[in-house]
């Protein structure tokens, strides 16, 4: 057999195995996915006919002063989400790592907010920021930091941090096990032969740990950023978007443009804007990644 | 030496005071959740700090046996998260062998697939995805749900599972094709308890993914038979309000317990670094 026909062959037989998973992906993802690209070009609405309108939609949205604003609050929301999860993840990580005593009672505890849905995760943090029955203001005023309950769900000032720390919360579980499983791939003669050196705890973790580490936590950085920009539920339940819009994130503004409003073709319109700037993300990891690659 | 061990002592020290202090952040909203469960419509709405209700009640626990919609959404929401679960795992072993040993223009698709679905808004795909199952007439129907969470679970389970079999040596399959395996033999029969329990972490994430999701049910089924757990229970954060704290968190502890219950038999995975053959992207 030649080698062209052996590729042929080797691709048809592929082909084969991979079929249960094509013809799933093709019909719940691919098409509508394509579909749904396609109708950020239209002005359909439901119950309307679909009809093809180019760039109107995004004349519009760059007119909309909503629009600019859920944009605005979507990247502080990414931004500090992301981060905040690295870091705390990060220390956990370290801690975990460090040889801690009792390690294996931690690591259960530590993913428990990662086993309640989304949902959940709103409902019980709108429970501690209830402004009446809430424990944070109980505990605060009892500690005489504050004088009144502070109603933080619905105050212009407090509500971006609070739903911030929420956010956080949820995802340093998953953070902090992709970087203890990063860390448990640094060889440990690194660090042994650091220590013949004398070097300190601080040396030893700007200079072995991070470096090695580093893509790992492009990874990491990268898919938070993905994750919680495209995020819905946790805000959904706190905020609904509130209070006066200063909360609502791409995906909340879009899911009203169609299902509140039914300007579906504005809502997809949305989406490929989101596409864009998640598309940027995704361009520096791969670049991080292939530097990484080129290097090893 | 002497001073060395002091240190040693002292920095032990501050790492569990650190670990307690983030421990707090992570545990307590849990534990103010079950607690509040406990504790009557009339103490939670007073307030206060009491993590021990002053008295026990168990009667939100009750009303949930009461609450045929919540039970039946608990029933949807298991039996979308295990069907969609196994299906996908169960698909995704042959086609992930496959993309680990063959290297062909597919290969390269799908592996493009598994990247770029991370960064579609489900706000695209869910429009026109409600047309396409139109079509199939499997709008508002649990199969047609599982289907959507067996897509949505793939590229998260594929990529475990390309991770996995990256790292199993290549004889393995040398051999059982000399005793005659075929491929499919070799991946079910072979393959499969050789990797068990990466299987087995991989499907609890499976699980949990579609055990977790909202956007999707909520959109998608209408009939109030037919809704899932996390759909129900945003049902009574609206309209009720806090009138019902109490049931909705009885609710919210028992919907957390299937993940809690997964993750702690995957204990011993996080402690062998199983989970990290997956993370090397």
């Amino acid at each position: 057999m030649n080698q062209h026909s052996l590729k042929k062959s080797q691709e048809f037989s592929q082909f084969k195995i991979l079929l249960p998973i094509l013809i799933p992906i093709i019909f719940f993802s691919l098409l509508p996915l394509g579909r749904g690209i396609y109708l950020g070009f239209t002005d359909y609405t439901l119950g309307s006919s679909i009809k093809f309108n180019g760039f109107e939609n995004y004349f519009q949205l760059f007119k909309d002063h909503y629009f600019w604003k859920s944009f605005q609050v979507g990247i502080v929301w990414t931004i500090a989400v992301s981060f905040g999860q690295l870091i705390l993840g990060m220390g956990l990580a370290l801690l975990l790592h460090s040889g801690i005593k009792f390690f294996s009672i931690y690591s259960v505890l530590i993913v428990i907010p990662w086993a309640m849905p989304p949902i959940i995760r709103g409902i019980v943090w709108r429970q501690i920021y209830d402004p009446d029955s809430g424990i944070l203001n109980s505990v605060l005023m009892h500690l005489n930091m504050i004088m009144h309950p502070i109603n933080w769900l619905s105050s212009f000032e407090h509500v971006i941090p609070a739903v911030i720390v929420a956010g956080i919360w949820g995802g340093v579980p998953q953070t902090t096990i992709f970087l203890l499983a990063g860390l448990k791939n640094i060889s440990t003669d690194v660090y042994d032969a650091a220590k013949l050196d004398g070097a300190g705890i601080w040396t030893k973790f700007s200079k072995i740990t991070l470096p090695l580490l580093k893509p790992t936590l492009a990874a990491v950085l990268s898919l938070n950023f993905l994750w919680n920009f495209n995020s819905f539920g946790l805000v959904w339940v706190l905020t609904q978007g509130g209070p006066g819009g200063l909360t609502r994130l791409p995906m909340l503004a879009a899911y009203e443009e169609a299902f509140r409003y039914g300007y579906v073709g504005y809502a997809a319109a949305i989406g490929n804007v989101m596409i864009i700037i998640l598309s940027v993300v995704l361009y520096f990891y791969l670049r991080i990644q292939f530097k990484e690659q080129v290097k090893a | 030496m002497r001073t060395n061990n002091m240190q040693e002592i002292v920095l032990k020290g501050i790492r569990q005071i650190i670990m307690l202090i983030l421990l707090i952040y992570l545990v307590f909203p849990f534990i103010w959740l079950v607690s509040i469960s406990f504790k009557s419509t009339t103490e939670i709405l007073t307030g206060g700090m009491h993590v021990i209700p002053k008295d026990f009640y168990f009667d939100h626990y009750r009303s949930i046996l009461n609450d045929s919609n919540l039970i039946q959404s608990v029933f949807n929401s298991l039996v979308v998260s295990i069907f969609s679960m196994t299906i996908a795992v169960m698909i995704a072993l042959p086609a992930a062998y496959s993309l680990v040993r063959f290297k062909t223009t597919i290969k390269n698709v799908v592996l493009g697939w598994i990247l770029a679905s991370q960064i579609f808004p489900a706000i695209l795909i869910i429009i026109p995805l409600y047309m396409v199952l139109r079509y199939l007439h499997l709008t508002d129907s649990i199969f047609g749900l599982t289907m959507v969470y067996v897509v949505w679970e793939l590229p998260f389970v594929l990529w475990m599972l390309f991770g996995y079999i990256k790292n199993i040596p290549l004889e393995l399959e040398e051999a059982a094709f000399i005793d005659g395996a075929t491929k499919l033999q070799y991946v079910y029969r072979i393959l499969f308890p050789v990797i068990l329990p990466a299987i087995g972490a991989t499907a609890i994430f499976a699980f949990i993914i579609s055990w977790n999701e909202f956007l999707f049910a909520l959109v998608l089924m209408k009939n109030p038979e037919n809704i899932t757990l996390p759909v129900q229970l945003s049902r009574f954060t609206g309209m009720e309000g806090q009138a019902r704290i109490g049931l909705l968190a009885a609710a919210s502890c028992l919907a957390t317990i299937p993940s809690l219950i997964l993750f702690t038999f995957m204990r011993k995975g996080f402690k062998s670094g199983l989970v990290a053959g997956s993370v090397k992207i």
